[in-house]
C-alpha cells in the first residue's frame, strides 16, 4: 500500500468520524467542529485524487507532481469553508446571547399572553 | 515497509487520534485546541501529497484563523455547555449512528481503493498551456486563468458572508466597531508580540503573494498571513477594529472583486471572452487582480473574525478595563 492510498483511507475515516460527531454531539459548536472534520476529510480525498492525477506528469518527465486543478479547487474550498464557519459561529454566539442557550433544541412555547392584552 | 511509509502511517495515526479527540472531548474548548493541532498535522499531510500551496492555506486558514474563531466561540459559550451535555442521545442511538457512519467510511475507503488506474488528470493540459499566462506556478495558473470563474465567485461570496456576519448585530450597535476581538488584559506579553511580529509577518505575506506567480504561495495564503497580523494587533488592543460604517474600509472590501470583474469584462472586448486575458498582457493583468484580491481578502478575513458590531458602551467598558 502506498502513502497516498493510506491518506485516502484516513480521509474516509475522517468523514465518518465527522458525521458521527455532527449527529451525536448535542452542542451546536461541537456540530460546527464536526462539520469542519467532514470538510477536511473531503478536501483530503480530493488531495489524494490530485496526487494520483499528477502521475502523468512524472511519466512525462516534468518535475512537479500533483494535478493542479483539484489543488486549486481545494484552496478555493478552504476559503469558503472558513467564511461559512465564521457565519455559523456568529449566528451561534448571537443565539446564545439572546436566548441563553448553545444548542439547536426547538423553542420552548412562548409564555401565554395576559388575557387583557390579546388582540381582537 | 519503507521509511516514508512508516512516517506516513505515524502521521495518519496522529491525525485520526486528534480527530477522535475533537469528536469525543468533554469540553468544546479542549476540542477547539485539538482542532488547531489537527490543522497543523494536516498541513504536513498536504506537503506529503505534493500540494504545498494547499498546505500553506491549511496552516494559515484551516488551522490558524478557523482555530482562533472556534477558540473564541468556545470561551464565550462555555457557560451553556453543562446543560447541553445532558441532552446527549442515548447509548443505543449512539451505537446505531456509529455503525452507520462506519459503513459510510468503509464505502468511501472502498472508493479510494478502487480508484481507476491510471488516474484521469488535467495536469498535462495545464502544463502545456501554462507558458501562455506567463506564470510558473500551475496552481496559480488554474486559479487565475483556467478556473478564473471559480475564483471570481469565491472572492465575491466572501462579501455577502461578511454582510451576513454584520447583519447579526443589534439595531443599536449598527455602525459601531466589531466586538468579538476584545482587547487582552494589560500586563501580558501580547502587546509586545503585536509590535515585534507584524513587520516580519507583513513581509512574509507580501512575499507569498509576489512569489505565488512562480512558486508555491498566492493571494489567499498571503492574505491569511496579513489578516493574522492585523488580528494580532486588534487582539492586543494596539488598534481598534474599524467601524462597519467606515467608507474607506467598505471600498477596500470590494476593490478586489471589482478589479476582477472589470478586467474580466474588458476581456470580452480585448480577448473575445469574459475573464480571458490578451496574451501579451496576461501576467500584468493577473498580478493586478492578485494585488486587488489580496487587499480585499485580507480585509474580509480580518473582519469575519472581528464579528458583528457591538454596542459602543460595551466596547468602551472593555477598553477601560484594559487600561
Amino acid at each position: 500500500m502506498s502513502g497516498t492510498t493510506l491518506f485516502g483511507l484516513c480521509a474516509a475515516a475522517l468523514v465518518g468520524l465527522g458525521l458521527y460527531g455532527l449527529i451525536c454531539q448535542p452542542g451546536a459548536l461541537r456540530k460546527i467542529l464536526a462539520f469542519n472534520l467532514i470538510g477536511s476529510g473531503v478536501f483530503l480525498l480530493f488531495g489524494v485524487i490530485a496526487q494520483r492525477g499528477g502521475g502523468v506528469l512524472a511519466l512525462a518527465g516534468t518535475g512537479r507532481d500533483g494535478d493542479p486543478v483539484p489543488q486549486a479547487l481545494v484552496i478555493t474550498g478552504l476559503v469558503v469553508a472558513f467564511a461559512a464557519t465564521a457565519i455559523a459561529v456568529t449566528l451561534l454566539v448571537r443565539l446564545a446571547e439572546t436566548s441563553a442557550r448553545g444548542t439547536l433544541e426547538g423553542d420552548e412555547p412562548p409564555p401565554p399572553a395576559p388575557s387583557g392584552e390579546r388582540r381582537p | 515497509m519503507t521509511s516514508a511509509l512508516v512516517v506516513d502511517t505515524a502521521l495518519v495515526l496522529l491525525v485520526l487520534g486528534l480527530a477522535l479527540w475533537i469528536t469525543a472531548a468533554r469540553a468544546a474548548y479542549g476540542a477547539a485546541v485539538g482542532f488547531v493541532a489537527y490543522g497543523l498535522l494536516l498541513t504536513i499531510v498536504w506537503v506529503r501529497l505534493a500540494a504545498v500551496d494547499v498546505a500553506m492555506t491549511e496552516a494559515a486558514l484551516g488551522s490558524g484563523l478557523t482555530g482562533l474563531l472556534l477558540l473564541g466561540a468556545a470561551a464565550r459559550l462555555a457557560p451553556y455547555e453543562a446543560a447541553e451535555y445532558q441532552r446527549r442521545p442515548g447509548l443505543g442511538l449512539r451505537v446505531l449512528v456509529g455503525v452507520l457512519c462506519a459503513a459510510l467510511a468503509a464505502g468511501l475507503a472502498a472508493v479510494v481503493l478502487l480508484l481507476p488506474d491510471p488516474a484521469p488528470s488535467q495536469a498535462l493540459a495545464v502544463a502545456a498551456h501554462l507558458p501562455a499566462t506567463g506564470l510558473g506556478n500551475p496552481v496559480t495558473g488554474v486559479l487565475m486563468a483556467y478556473r478564473a470563474v471559480d475564483t471570481l465567485l469565491e472572492s465575491v461570496v466572501l462579501v455577502p458572508a461578511l454582510i451576513g456576519v454584520w447583519s447579526l448585530s443589534t439595531e443599536m450597535a449598527w455602525g459601531g466597531r466589531p466586538g468579538f476581538l476584545t482587547p487582552w488584559r494589560s500586563g501580558s506579553a501580547l502587546p509586545l508580540l503585536a509590535r515585534v511580529l507584524p513587520p516580519f509577518g507583513i513581509l512574509v505575506g507580501i512575499h507569498l503573494v509576489w512569489a505565488g506567480a512562480d512558486d508555491p504561495g498566492g493571494k489567499f495564503q498571503g492574505a491569511a498571513v496579513l489578516a493574522a497580523m492585523w488580528i494580532l494587533v486588534m487582539v492586543a488592543g494596539l488598534r481598534e477594529p474599524p467601524r462597519v460604517s467606515d467608507r474607506l474600509m467598505r471600498f477596500l472590501l470590494v476593490i478586489g472583486p471589482l478589479c476582477f470583474i472589470g478586467i474580466g469584462a474588458a476581456g470580452i472586448r480585448l480577448a473575445g471572452a469574459f475573464l480571458a486575458y490578451p496574451e501579451a498582457y496576461a501576467k500584468p493583468l493577473i498580478l493586478a487582480i492578485e494585488v486587488g484580491l489580496t487587499i480585499s481578502v485580507t480585509a474580509v478575513l480580518g473582519l469575519l473574525l472581528a464579528g458583528p458590531p457591538a454596542p459602543e458602551p460595551q466596547y468602551q467598558r472593555q477598553s477601560r478595563r484594559r487600561s
